[in-house]
């Protein structure tokens, strides 16, 4: 493996469109569900161990080599919001633009053909990983870390949060996400069923929400 | 000493057109009886709690067919109350289903409650057929009255016709991974409640994703369903949501 392809890939300007979104973050500020650091900590925490495990292992199991077609039918199934399933087909289709200009290969060209609309980001994530002769755990790794990454740069410019201290929510963060990564990748070693379906009521509820607001600051 | 459990519910269709049940086992604290129904068609099976149960290491396991054309519901005469064992072996609440072509099951129990201490691990497993349907209800309580919760993971995992429908796992309390009571997960609600509804008629003509309140929302799913989830502050505010959603969501197919 090269681990600067892992860092291009994570870089939060590999333009794969990530900046426009906050992970739920926003309804939740807005709900004055996050105030402050250490609500933002616990909110980060919650997606993490819920729909960050999920994606992970989504990613790592694109990653291994699974059927991607398969794995975007268990993304669907474990997205019951349309809201929500919208913005990951719509980060899958950016990210795959960029996958394809960046690590060209056989497998990102046949999973856009067969999902011209986009498949799930941790899919193409994965797919994009292994084009990149990455494995199983850095897809993970870098699924993972979108999903507490999102929101620790939205609610800085939400709450106007000190960014040191929404980077030290990430650092903070660092050895629970290293975890997360390890369990997705194991996870990838089994069936598609068996993934990690791991959820989280709130988000589903507020993906919702958000989506009807006239006006606001990010997509999701 | 701890308790292993199988009860075993199977509705057929007889030679009449009437569901019948062939099958109808208890076991240990599980008594599924056949109760009155309301509305006069299928056969209603009533869970009835025999004993306390389950407790930390206890194996429960409800497994339900509804076979060809069958209609069958089921519920039960009161909310199951995890309560913690003398050991630390989590007890385990497994309930598959199943469901044929032309059938439907309403699976509708009452409440799941956390004690506070005890360690449950549920885990729901539905079958489809392509023309079945399923009204299923599942609510998870965080804690007796004034109490502090347990730890509840719970995966609901529903596939109709071979393929994934609807995949979720949940976990709460004190052995759950951390941040199940930030902002992103229970933000501080401890009634949780999902309610779905699979109609192949809604290939035809699809509910709208909507709000139900502040903390619940109607989501059509990539399949012909839909989900509610809700949050409530207890479970009386959570049955009520989940009331209203169920009642619009029978009335919708056939209008």
């Amino acid at each position: 493996m090269s681990r600067a392809a892992l860092l291009v890939l994570a870089d939060g300007r590999f333009p794969a469109g990530g900046h426009a979104h906050s992970g739920g973050a926003e309804p939740a500020v807005r709900a004055g569900r996050i105030r402050d650091a250490e609500d933002l900590t616990e909110f980060c925490r919650g997606r993490l161990h819920t729909t960050g495990l999920t994606a992970a292992a989504l990613a790592a199991a694109a990653a291994h080599g699974h059927d991607p077609i398969a794995l975007d039918e268990a993304a669907d199934a474990r997205t019951p919001s349309p809201a929500l399933r919208a913005v990951t087909r719509r980060l899958g289709r950016q990210l795959m633009r960029a996958a394809r200009a960046t690590w060209p290969s056989p497998e990102l060209a046949v999973l856009a053909g067969a999902r011209p609309r986009g498949a799930h980001q941790p899919v193409v994530l994965g797919l994009t990983a292994r084009s990149a002769g990455l494995g199983p755990e850095d897809a993970a790794h870098c699924a993972a870390y979108e999903t507490v990454g999102a929101p620790a740069t939205a609610v800085v410019r939400l709450l106007s949060l000190d960014p040191f201290e929404a980077t030290a929510v990430l650092a903070r963060l660092a050895p629970e996400l290293d975890r997360i990564a390890v369990r997705a990748a194991a996870a990838a070693h089994g069936t598609i069923d068996a993934l990690p379906a791991a959820s989280a009521p709130l988000l589903d509820i507020t993906a919702e929400a958000h989506a009807a607001w006239p006006v606001r600051l990010f997509a999701s | 000493m701890s308790v292993r459990a199988t009860a075993r519910i199977t509705a057929a269709l007889d030679g009449r057109g009437v569901t019948s049940l062939p099958v109808l086992a208890g076991d240990g604290p599980l008594a599924p009886r056949r109760t009155r129904t309301p509305t006069g068609s299928g056969a209603r099976v009533t869970v009835v709690g025999a004993m306390s149960a389950p407790l930390g290491g206890d194996r429960l396991t409800i497994v339900t067919r509804v076979g060809e054309g069958a209609r069958l519901t089921v519920d039960s005469a009161a909310a199951t109350v995890a309560l913690p064992g003398e050991g630390c072996e989590p007890a385990t609440y497994e309930t598959e289903l199943s469901v044929g072509e032309r059938a439907e099951l309403r699976w509708l129990p009452e409440q799941f409650v956390s004690a506070h201490g005890s360690v449950l691990h549920m885990t729901t497993r539905v079958r489809l057929a392509p023309t079945a349907r399923l009204v299923l209800r599942e609510e998870q309580i965080l804690g007796r009255h004034a109490e502090t919760t347990g730890t509840l993971i719970s995966r609901l995992t529903v596939h109709r016709a071979g393929r994934p429908l609807i995949d979720q796992q949940l976990a709460y309390g004190p052995g759950a991974p951390g941040g199940w009571d930030g902002a992103a997960v229970l933000g501080g609600h401890r009634a949780v409640g999902q309610l779905l509804v699979v109609e192949p008629a809604f290939d035809e003509r699809y509910p709208e994703a909507r709000l139900l309140g502040d903390t619940a929302v109607l989501t059509p799913l990539a399949g012909p369903a839909v989900l509610v989830t809700a949050l409530a502050a207890d479970a009386r505010r959570l049955r009520g949501v989940l009331d209203e959603a169920l009642n619009e969501l029978l009335d919708a197919p056939a209008g």
